[in-house]
């Protein structure tokens, strides 16, 4: 485990609202320390005073007029959840104090 | 049927000889024939593919034929919704999910008349590049049925390859459509960053994401990207420049071109050297019909696939929160509340490699990792797109094998996650900078289709799909079909 810990992918997965078996988590850990292995090359690369891109067209944030359009119908909107009421999305109580951090 | 291009199609339909419903029975029968072998499709549309043929032949009867499209069997990518269709991006977190709208490339495929037969295999949200990622199994390749057809557009590949449809879109994250284009001997294009709206693309790695076509030649690529192409105020990455007549570029002239070739991908190292002479012959071919070829240097590729890895997990990991099993797709049973309820939906609705990318990506941009991981691999972005543009101030298009190597075996990389990532090793760049690209058939070795990658810049698809239609008539052997592809 030279990059990541069995601990730290315990956490990510628990961050990106995974849950996995432990032997799961074995190989994830073995996996992603395979990859970040791999992509230790990129340390080699002198990136000093270089701006990061996020994004490769250099647009401005385009604008366009703000006018009234037909939004999607509410029905239709609601139609492909698991479970709704009239236009609402029905999910389970938020109960208290079940949630790390 | 299997030798069937757009142009022989559209003759086909200009002669009366066959009907736009005659063309799409033909599509869904072969579609069918050759699903048990093949796994091309996830579903076939047969209804509304047979009303869209009637009206495609109502239209030629009033002598309004809307473009070189109308009437033409096509397929799409399931990652492109369709109103009133289910998409689900070969993931059983969307298994059942009915589109409430249409992606803009549909809604252009269907006013110009093309006939939409289905949706096609592919690998689970995009992340693979072999179809084994799919929740419905794999696809395999035409050219021989233990092999993959590459991915993450496999179906699509073979589709074309196999001789059901004559086009079929794809999406491009890191060569999804140029790698599987090149297993299939097929052309496949991923045109630059924001030329095709992405409106109704599910999305995977949004910086990255393109959609593009796959055809059996470089004009029929020309015909269906001047259809799919062009500004769209709905995607704010979309590129407000006016589109070519990709078709009136096919000029089969070369002469003068200054083709590029980047040293770093002529090493004979981790690569076939079969398939490097195949594409040396093909670029050797060019020269002789008038381009002049130039060494031109692209000195950070070596770190394209560790820098695209990063980019897009980080940008996959985000993009998939969405997932929760709450507004749309799988929702698990017997949860306890809304985060147990988040965690269950997703652990049971995703693939492995699904979790595998959002795990990296969530952890590249966790606190402590961002700079040393994501924010890295954004500099090196910025270096080469540097490199790029050096390349293309003396060069009109840049040469390079697709892919490696050639079709692997189905089963092969599925237990190393890093050697299948490696498959994309030619293909990242261009997404990463952001500029067209092509795969175009250059030869067989072993009996298996092997692709020219050809790179142009920003905008440019027209000089690329004149280069790669150029090369097909100096070399038509290269168009060619899977001995066995029923």
């Amino acid at each position: 485990m030279a990059h990541i810990t069995r601990g730290e992918v315990e956490h990510v997965v628990a961050l990106a609202r995974l849950s996995l078996t432990p032997p799961e988590i074995d190989r994830m850990a073995r996996e992603i320390d395979a990859i970040l292995d791999y992509v230790e090359t990129l340390r080699a690369v002198d990136t000093t005073g270089v701006s990061p891109t996020s994004h490769v067209i250099p647009l401005a944030t385009p604008l366009r007029e703000d006018r009234a359009d037909d939004p999607i119908d509410p029905e239709l909107a609601v139609a492909n959840a698991p479970e709704h009421e009239g236009s609402a999305f029905v999910v389970p109580a938020v109960i208290e104090g079940e949630e790390e951090g | 049927m299997a030798k069937a291009t757009v142009a022989a199609l559209r003759a086909a339909l200009d002669a009366g000889q066959q009907s736009a419903r005659d063309l799409t029975e033909a599509a869904l029968a072969r579609a069918k024939s050759t699903q048990s072998s093949l796994r091309a499709f996830i579903r076939l549309r047969e209804e509304g593919a047979r009303a869209d043929a009637a009206a495609a032949d109502a239209r030629r009867e009033a002598g309004c034929v809307r473009s070189a499209l109308d009437g033409i069997p096509v397929a799409i990518k399931d990652n492109i919704a369709m109103r009133d269709e289910v998409v689900t991006c070969a993931s059983p977190i969307l298994e059942g999910y009915v589109s409430p709208f249409s992606a803009t490339v549909v809604e252009k495929l269907g006013a110009a008349g093309a006939v939409v037969i289905g949706s096609t295999n592919m690998d689970e949200f995009a992340m693979g590049s072999s179809t084994e990622h799919s929740a419905i199994g794999p696809s395999a390749n035409p050219w021989n049925r233990k092999c993959t057809p590459g991915g993450s557009s496999g179906g699509s590949a073979a589709a074309v390859a196999a001789g059901i449809v004559p086009v079929a879109l794809g999406s491009d994250t890191g060569g999804s459509i140029r790698q599987p284009a090149s297993f299939c001997g097929v052309v496949g294009v991923k045109p630059t960053y924001g030329r095709v709206s992405r409106w109704g693309l599910v999305a995977f790695a949004s910086s990255l994401d393109q959609i593009g076509v796959l055809t059996r030649t470089a004009a029929d690529a020309a015909a269906a990207l001047e259809v799919i192409a062009g500004h769209d105020e709905r995607d704010s990455t979309s590129v407000p420049q006016p589109v070519p007549r990709y078709t009136d570029a096919l000029t089969q002239d070369v002469s003068g071109l200054v083709v590029g070739l980047p040293e770093e991908y002529f090493v004979e190292e981790g690569v076939d050297p079969e398939v490097l002479a195949s594409v040396r012959e093909a670029v050797g071919e060019l020269e002789r019909a008038g381009a002049r070829l130039r060494p031109v240097s692209l000195p950070h590729a070596r770190y394209a696939v560790a820098t695209y890895y990063l980019i897009a997990t980080a940008e996959a990991s985000s993009n998939l929160a969405r997932y929760d099993g709450v507004r749309y797709g799988h929702r698990a049973a017997g949860a306890h509340g809304l985060s147990d309820l988040y965690r269950r939906t997703r652990s049971e609705g995703f693939g492995a490699e699904v979790k595998r990318r959002i795990v990296l990506g969530t952890y590249v941009l966790s606190a402590g990792y961002y700079d040393a991981y994501y924010r890295k691999a954004q500099q090196v972005r910025t270096l080469l797109r540097g490199d790029f543009e050096r390349a293309f101030a003396g060069c009109d298009v840049l040469a390079t094998p697709t892919t490696p190597e050639v079709a692997f075996a189905l089963g092969e990389k599925t237990d190393d996650p890093l050697r299948m990532y490696l498959s994309d090793v030619y293909t990242v760049s261009a997404n990463l900078a952001g500029v067209p690209a092509i795969s175009v058939p250059c030869g067989l070795v072993r009996g298996m289709p092997v692709g020219l990658q050809l790179i142009g810049a920003p905008l440019d698809e027209a000089t690329l799909l004149r280069t790669a239609d150029a090369f097909e008539r100096l070399a038509p052997q290269h168009v060619c079909e899977p001995p066995d592809p029923t």
